[in-house]
């Protein structure tokens, strides 16, 4: 359940950049590959933002798709699930993009 | 509450030298160290969670429904950009200890694996077998006790237990703790035993300069498909415990073949700690990446 600890991270990293300010919406990305998931970070946001400037703020999340490049055929591809096979059958790929964790803006009352 | 991880409990930091010959003290203590050999680390203190932050607001503590209505009414919200990863705090640390790793010349392995799979066991025998030649010191990292370390000490081992309480992984901080108590010598290795887990220790950088993945035969050949983040990051992946392979259901072609899916850059070594089987490899493996020491 380490979705408890990046939302931590989160609301930490928010409340270190803007500490005096009372936040009203907080906009994260969590890409495909990030290894977090969405849904419990939603589940954990209202606890952990109990008692802090972010209390009551809503959360919007952004999910972005995985992107791979196969180093067999040289295409671009966005794979099915955390295991990355390209589609001409090779597991020789770089993941591109979906690993993103990231927070990217706030709104601010 | 922990900052990096949220977990409840207070990471305690417990120094026992190879030569120490007394009991294992575990009352809880707190080591307020925040430094690496001078490192300034600008950061808040990881016991105080952002709930316990001072921060003046002038907003009262109203219920849900009225907050929500006062929100929607207020007009002139503004949009802050921040595009900041959310671990880069303890992104930030771990290039710091990083950096000081490098400058003093040390070699810092993150060791991963489910909980038994036979890190301790590894280290243990490694220490006993490079004594003399490796200065090896040991970061152990559990919930609670000190056994593992109590081991590692035996094996002839300098030695700090990090115990996380409820939190599931090691973070740079804690390592950042754990190396100045340390205070590992130029040439050596700083061996990083992360809590039992295929999981969370995944997604949290320590500083290290590779990962090693342990994969015991008796967990089964599944896991690199059901924990593909664990797998794909990693540099070595240990398959251990092969001398049990007789009595165990464990497909080793099947294994390598789903770890090349997740991990196509790994290299792959068999091991067995108790018989010493496949030790040679990892031991040649660690000593090409042993740094020389820096002036």
């Amino acid at each position: 359940m380490h979705e408890l600890a990046i939302t931590e991270s989160v609301v930490d990293a928010v409340t270190e950049r803007l500490p005096d300010a009372r936040i009203t919406c907080v906009r994260l990305e969590i890409g495909a590959l990030s290894g977090v998931v969405a849904d419990s970070v939603r589940f954990c946001f209202d606890l952990v933002t109990e008692g802090t400037n972010l209390e009551g703020a809503r959360l919007e999340i952004t999910e972005t798709a995985g992107q791979c490049h196969c180093k067999v055929c040289s295409q671009d591809f966005e794979p099915d699930g955390p295991i990355a096979i390209c589609p001409c059958g090779s597991i020789e790929v770089k993941v591109v993009a979906g690993q993103e964790l990231k927070i990217s803006s706030v709104q601010v009352a | 509450m922990c900052a990096t991880c949220g977990c409840s409990g207070t990471a305690v930091v417990r120094l026992f030298p190879a030569d120490w010959a007394g009991h294992i003290d575990d009352r809880p203590r707190h080591e307020h160290a925040h430094r690496v050999a001078g490192h300034d680390h600008d950061h808040e203190h990881h016991d105080h969670g952002p709930g316990q932050h001072d921060h003046d607001h002038d907003r009262d503590h109203r219920n849900g429904a009225e907050r929500i209505l006062r929100l929607a009414e207020e007009p002139d919200e503004r949009t802050v950009r921040l595009e900041q990863k959310v671990l880069a705090k303890n992104d930030r640390l771990a290039e710091l200890n990083r950096d000081w790793l490098r400058q003093r010349g040390v070699l810092a392995i993150n060791l991963m694996s489910s909980p038994g799979a036979g890190k301790t066991t590894l280290l243990e025998r490694t220490a006993r077998e490079l004594a003399g030649k490796v200065s090896i010191v040991v970061i152990e990292g559990d919930q609670a006790a000190a056994l593992d370390a109590t081991r590692i000490r035996a094996a002839g081992c300098k030695v700090v237990q990090i115990n996380t309480g409820a939190g599931c992984h090691l973070d740079a901080e804690m390592v950042a703790q754990g190396l100045r108590a340390l205070d590992p010598p130029g040439g050596s290795v700083v061996m990083i035993e992360n809590v039992g887990n295929l999981v969370c220790p995944s997604l949290f950088d320590l500083g290290e300069q590779a990962r090693v993945v342990l994969a015991s035969v008796t967990e089964g050949d599944d896991k690199p498909l059901k924990y593909p983040h664990m797998f794909r990051r990693a540099d070595l992946i240990i398959v251990s415990k092969t001398d049990l392979l007789p009595y165990v259901d464990f497909d080793s072609r099947r294994h390598a073949s789903d770890v090349r899916k997740t991990s196509p850059d790994a290299l792959m070594l068999q091991v067995s700690a108790a018989t010493g089987a496949g030790m040679q490899e990892w031991y040649d493996w660690l000593r090409r990446r042993i740094l020389p020491p820096e002036d």
